[in-house]
């Protein structure tokens, strides 16, 4: 039961395209396209078959897992959709199981088939309150540990439940482990997270350098990382519940404010998700708008992430570089947008303003002034001796573990994982631009770093193509007053600036969606810490922890 | 005694000031008992002192956050007013930034970290989150205004706020600031929320405790 | 040039007159006291400022510019506010040596301080073996350090003065060599008796030629990590430890550790400028006597404390580019690159003083 066809093709490793003189002409407008064209259709496995059909289908290549949504069907039981991709032929599978006990909610656990399901499913325990038999690590991930109930079940109480508690937080030092044994009884068992003779330091969640608010228990070997706990939540704001009592228009409003350096791309992503469901076809212009507007985010958030990272290696001075040409894009955005960060710019069927007038001319102005200053920024920090030293060979991670991990972007392709959704399941305009997906093999930090520095040039060189060439056209679909999603499970997913941001819609034909989830950019990344810094002194979590590149509040949601 | 402090803020007439009522109110209370000239005028220096020296604490838990480093950078540079010295230890801070929102699990850490700073020190709540929960009102994990766990002295809406409102809302907390008495009397007249809140729950139990 | 003895023994003439000699003595023991600790808070705030102005600079910004004009009265304020802050007194801490380490570091760097050579006559302390005075006394401030980490009681704190303490021990060595290598070349170790030789025969780093620039250089980026600043201001590292050592103090015991790291600062600078640049002596260039007779009528004063501050310009420039190593990093620096190679120039330096080979 095959269910998306999206169009793949594995990118191999472009060689350096000249740069292209010419753009393809645009595709002729297609004829209004079957309404629900991205509807997946998953396969359903009872919870006893499902670690069955799982290993069979890690048996048949498919070892990246993309998303993992937890859903309350209420009277269908509470369970889990899957979203496997294979990283070699394209092909994506979903995979739907629920239980229907609601007292007890047990499913197995995937977490040694996929590295990255372990946080996923910690987060559906946190949500569900469904526990997973053989995961090693049974805690909340989100909330608090003495939190009461499950939020995200639809007939739970949260707020009657929880007040707000000012006492310090409790943190476990041991955790619950389920085993299913072959009788099929449970039996609970402890695992040791930190033992007692363990030097213990907290990083976070005010910590200069978490980016935002993370707390990492770090244990310390004098200088040397012998094992980080991430405890995450400080900034979960619950939008994916949220969304479930807004309307499609207003939900909207709080994909910005996850990956701030995402906005863009994190609301593309919703609105074609949307688009895709309605059967709505947006024009050309906004195709081609929403491409370059995604380009130009995407160019911001690689320079903040060059401006951090040299902060938190102390270079102060190179931060204040980063961020004068940040402004400049800044200023591009403002004129058209309205806003510098939250830019609430596409809609669904479009985008909220026609461009600026002086949004070609600047855009114009802006591609030869960042080519030299990032000649510049080069000079100032990439040939130094003592950022080579601390970024090269530390936290090295292997194309194997970035799959397993789900570390998409910058950070998978720094491994050497071909992962890039412009090229593999192109959208928007991309099909009709030339760039290079930049990949490199080493998968440590220095190569991180230079794969986004080399991503901005590559952005560039997309908008260099495009910003000549905007098709004239109308900005804004014509969309009914009340936008209601017809029936069905939705999923897409664009290349943010740090990964695959994917949006899981499930739709029961109301006017607000029954359950929306974001796969999260960051959330593997962070999930990853663990392998990336064991063994690691403690500044390398620092330039790890920059490299990696995740925002604080796109993990938490 | 008339209002006689009038806070100079380079460049900024005091009338173009917004909310002046609120300031002007805000002088009359802390003046209500008149003080002493040679006090006022020591005062007055230090206030000088203080104001343009108020180093905040570098705490973002979002979106502001990354506005807060825009104002810090070249382009608005928040070091022409003596700001720049961004202190990453609460005890040495003046001033604590909450930029972005708190949540529920954040509350007892920022209330910490308010504790843990050394008088004299304020509070600026930037961003509509921070302010009253902002677009996250629905939230069951979001505390609607950090006004509910710490007491505020100026908020700066914008969501989030451009750096130019955060350097306005930066020149109101040095209005207020000079506008304080440094010795004698206590500035504070709003109580800390949570402790309030406790005190009356306390009263609460001791007077359960008496009936029974 | 001008000899500050001749104020020293007028004023010491005129208090004899009036009281007995140990009372004068004790009138004149107050007043340098007094002397140093002025001088001392007006070269921190002039390094205060200096530092935020030349930072704002490298960084295209403008820097302080609301109080007074340029914003030179900016480190005032910050002085207003540091006194009037309050100070925070920990439960579960040792408080005697909470309290205590602020001052030993300040103590350290105001004796280490007293030793520099303002011009010929004016120098508070100056026995034989000065130059080892002041190593000792500079080394008292790594005491503090380990004191304010080990009293905290806070992890940060704690990994913060364990750095520290390996960093500055390392790194003493290097300035200890540097200085050995130094002291082969002048002979002495009288802090004047150095500079009145490099005043009649030459500064230094131009003698000694090829080993005293390799010793100045191993100097530099030696000073640099004793004084704790970037790139080696591993022991405060903001983005690792928060503030380091002295994350748990506040108001003006922090303030200490700030005027110390400054003060620290210009101290190394002025090693630099008296062991290497001549101290206050003028630039003379053999053979243009014109020249050296202008050259003389500048105060000595002047010509240290502008060479000073030219070094402390080069260690700013320094902090502001680089970014920060890694504690690994920087004891490899020390132990497999620099130590070595100042005992090769201290070989080299003595090769040169025996055979005759400087100028």
């Amino acid at each position: 039961m095959e269910t998306t066809e999206t169009k793949t093709q594995v990118q191999a490793a472009a060689p350096a395209t000249p740069k292209p003189a010419a753009v393809k002409p645009a595709p002729k407008p297609a004829a209004p396209t079957a309404p629900a064209e991205n509807e997946v259709k998953p396969i359903e496995v009872e919870p006893s078959a499902l670690r069955k059909e799982m290993e069979r289908l890690k048996a048949e290549d498919m070892d990246f897992l993309e998303c993992l949504t937890g859903v309350d069907w209420m009277e269908e039981g509470l369970g889990c959709i899957y979203t496997l991709t294979s990283t070699s032929t394209g092909k994506v599978v979903h995979v739907k199981t629920a239980t229907l006990d609601r007292e007890n909610p047990l499913l197995p656990s995937v977490s040694d088939l996929w590295a990255v399901a372990n946080i996923y499913e910690r987060e559906v325990f946190d949500f569900y309150g469904i526990r997973f038999t053989g995961h090693p690590d049974m805690r909340r991930v989100f909330l608090r540990e003495d939190w009461v109930g499950y939020p995200f079940r639809k007939d739970d109480e949260t707020e009657k439940n929880n007040p707000l508690r000012m006492t310090n937080e409790p943190l476990a030092d041991d955790t619950e482990e389920l085993v299913l044994n072959a009788d099929g009884t449970v039996t609970s068992k402890r695992n040791t997270i930190f033992a007692d003779g363990d030097y213990v330091v907290n990083i976070g969640p005010q910590h200069p350098s978490t980016h935002g608010v993370l707390h990492f228990r770090v244990a310390l070997e004098g200088e040397t990382i012998k094992k980080i706990d991430p405890i995450l939540g400080y900034i979960h704001r619950g939008i994916e519940k949220i969304d479930e009592s807004l309307t499609y228009p207003q939900t909207l409003a709080l994909t910005d404010r996850m990956d701030y350096l995402g906005a863009m791309q994190n609301r593309h992503a919703l609105c074609m998700c949307i688009e895709k469901a309605l059967g709505v076809e947006v024009s050309d212009r906004v195709k081609v708008i929403r491409t370059m507007m995604d380009e130009l985010q995407r160019i911001d958030s690689h320079i903040l992430f060059f401006s951090c990272l040299a902060q938190d290696l102390g270079a102060t001075t190179a931060f204040l570089y980063g961020f004068r040409d940040r402004e400049k894009i800044l200023d591009i955005f403002e004129e058209t947008c309205g806003g510098r960060l939250i830019l609430n710019y596409n809609t669904i069927g479009g985008v909220m303003h026609d461009l600026h007038p002086n949004f070609v001319p600047r855009v114009k102005e802006l591609i030869p002034y960042l080519r030299n200053s990032l000649k510049e920024l080069h000079a100032l920090f990439t040939g130094n001796v003592i950022f080579q030293n601390r970024a090269k060979g530390v936290g090295v991670l292997t194309k194997e573990q970035a799959i397993s991990y789900g570390c998409t972007g910058g950070t998978g392709r720094a491994a050497g994982w071909h992962n890039d959704l412009r090229k593999t399941r192109p959208y928007a305009a991309y099909d009709r631009v030339k760039f290079n997906e930049v990949v490199r093999e080493g998968g440590d930090s220095f190569d991180r770093y230079m794969i986004r520095m080399d991503e901005i040039l590559e952005s560039l060189s997309i908008l260099e193509q495009l910003v000549d060439n905007i098709p004239e056209g109308s900005i804004q679909e014509k969309m009914k007053p009340i936008i209601k999603v017809p029936e069905g499970t939705y999923y897409s997913a664009v290349e943010g600036s740090r990964g695959i941001f994917g949006v899981m819609l499930i739709s029961k034909g109301d006017k607000s969606p029954y359950r929306l989830h974001y796969r999260s950019t960051g959330l593997p990344l962070v999930a990853a810490m663990d392998t990336l810094c064991s063994g690691s002194m403690l500044a390398d979590l620092i330039t790890i922890g920059g490299t990696v590149d995740y925002i604080v509040p796109d993990v938490d949601r | 005694m008339a209002i006689t402090k009038k806070p100079v803020i380079k460049n900024i007439p005091y009338e173009e000031f917004k909310d002046n009522e609120t300031f002007e109110k805000l002088v009359a209370e802390l003046n209500q008992n008149g003080t002493n000239v040679i006090v006022s005028t020591l005062d007055d220096l230090i206030n000088w002192g203080r104001s343009n020296s108020l180093w905040p604490l570098t705490f973002a838990t979002s979106c502001c956050g990354i506005e807060f480093m825009a104002v810090c950078a070249a382009r608005h540079d928040i070091a022409r007013f003596g700001f720049e010295v961004t202190r990453n230890s609460p005890r040495q801070a003046d001033v604590i930034l909450v930029s972005g929102t708190i949540t529920t699990k954040m509350a007892p850490v920022l209330k910490r970290l308010y504790d843990q700073m050394a008088d004299p020190k304020y509070v600026v709540a930037v961003g509509g989150c921070a302010i009253s929960g902002g677009p996250f009102t629905k939230s069951y994990h979001v505390v609607m205004g950090v006004d509910k766990i710490i007491p505020v002295d100026v908020y700066v809406p914008g969501c989030p706020p451009r750096p130019e409102s955060f350097l306005y809302g930066m020149m109101q907390l040095q209005r207020k600031v000079k506008a304080e008495n440094f010795f004698g009397t206590t500035n504070r007249k709003e109580k800390d929320p949570y402790e309030a809140e406790m005190e009356t729950k306390n009263e609460q139990l001791l007077n359960q405790q008496e009936e029974a | 040039m001008f000899d500050f003895k001749i104020v020293t023994e007028w004023l010491h003439g005129a208090l004899t007159g009036i009281m007995p000699e140990w009372a004068a003595i004790l009138t004149e023991s107050v007043l340098v006291a007094l002397a140093v600790i002025t001088l001392y808070a007006v070269f921190a705030i002039i390094l205060i400022y200096m530092e935020r102005k030349v930072c704002a600079f490298f960084q295209c910004r403008l820097g302080p510019n609301r109080v007074g004009k340029w914003g030179l009265l900016q480190v005032f304020c910050d002085v207003f506010k540091m006194l009037t802050k309050e100070i925070i007194n920990l439960r579960n801490t040792d408080m005697f040596l909470h309290n205590l380490a602020p001052f030993l570091v300040v103590t350290a760097s105001m004796v280490t301080f007293a030793c520099l050579p303002w011009n010929r006559g004016a120098q508070m302390i100056d026995f034989n073996v000065g130059l080892f005075f002041i190593l000792a006394a500079s080394s008292v401030g790594v005491v503090g350090i380990l004191l304010a980490g080990w009293s905290s009681n806070n992890k940060y704190s704690l990994i913060g003065a364990m750095r520290s303490g390996a960093q500055i021990i390392s790194y003493e060595l290097s300035i200890g060599m540097t200085m050995l290598t130094m002291i082969c070349l002048t002979g002495t170790m009288s802090i004047q008796g150095i500079v009145e030789q490099q005043y009649a025969e030459g500064w230094n780093i131009f003698r000694g030629h090829i080993p005293a620039v390799i010793a100045f250089l191993i100097y530099l980026i030696a000073g640099n990590a004793e004084c704790n600043r970037g790139p080696f201001d591993l022991p405060e590292c903001e983005s690792e430890l928060t503030a380091g050592y002295h994350t748990e103090y506040s108001g003006m015991h922090f303030g200490y550790y700030y005027l110390a790291e400054y003060l620290n600062l210009f101290i190394c600078a002025g090693i630099a400028t008296l062991v290497f640049l001549g101290g206050w002596a003028p630039l003379h260039i053999a053979g243009l006597d014109g020249f050296n007779n202008v050259m003389d009528f500048i105060p000595g004063a002047v010509w240290f404390i502008g060479k000073t501050f030219f070094v402390v310009f080069l260690l700013m420039w320094m902090r502001w580019t680089f970014p920060r190593l890694r504690i690994d990093q920087i004891l490899a620096l020390e132990w497999k690159y620099l130590v070595p190679i100042s005992m090769l120039n201290l070989v080299l330096m003595a090769l040169l003083v025996a055979f005759g080979l400087h100028f």
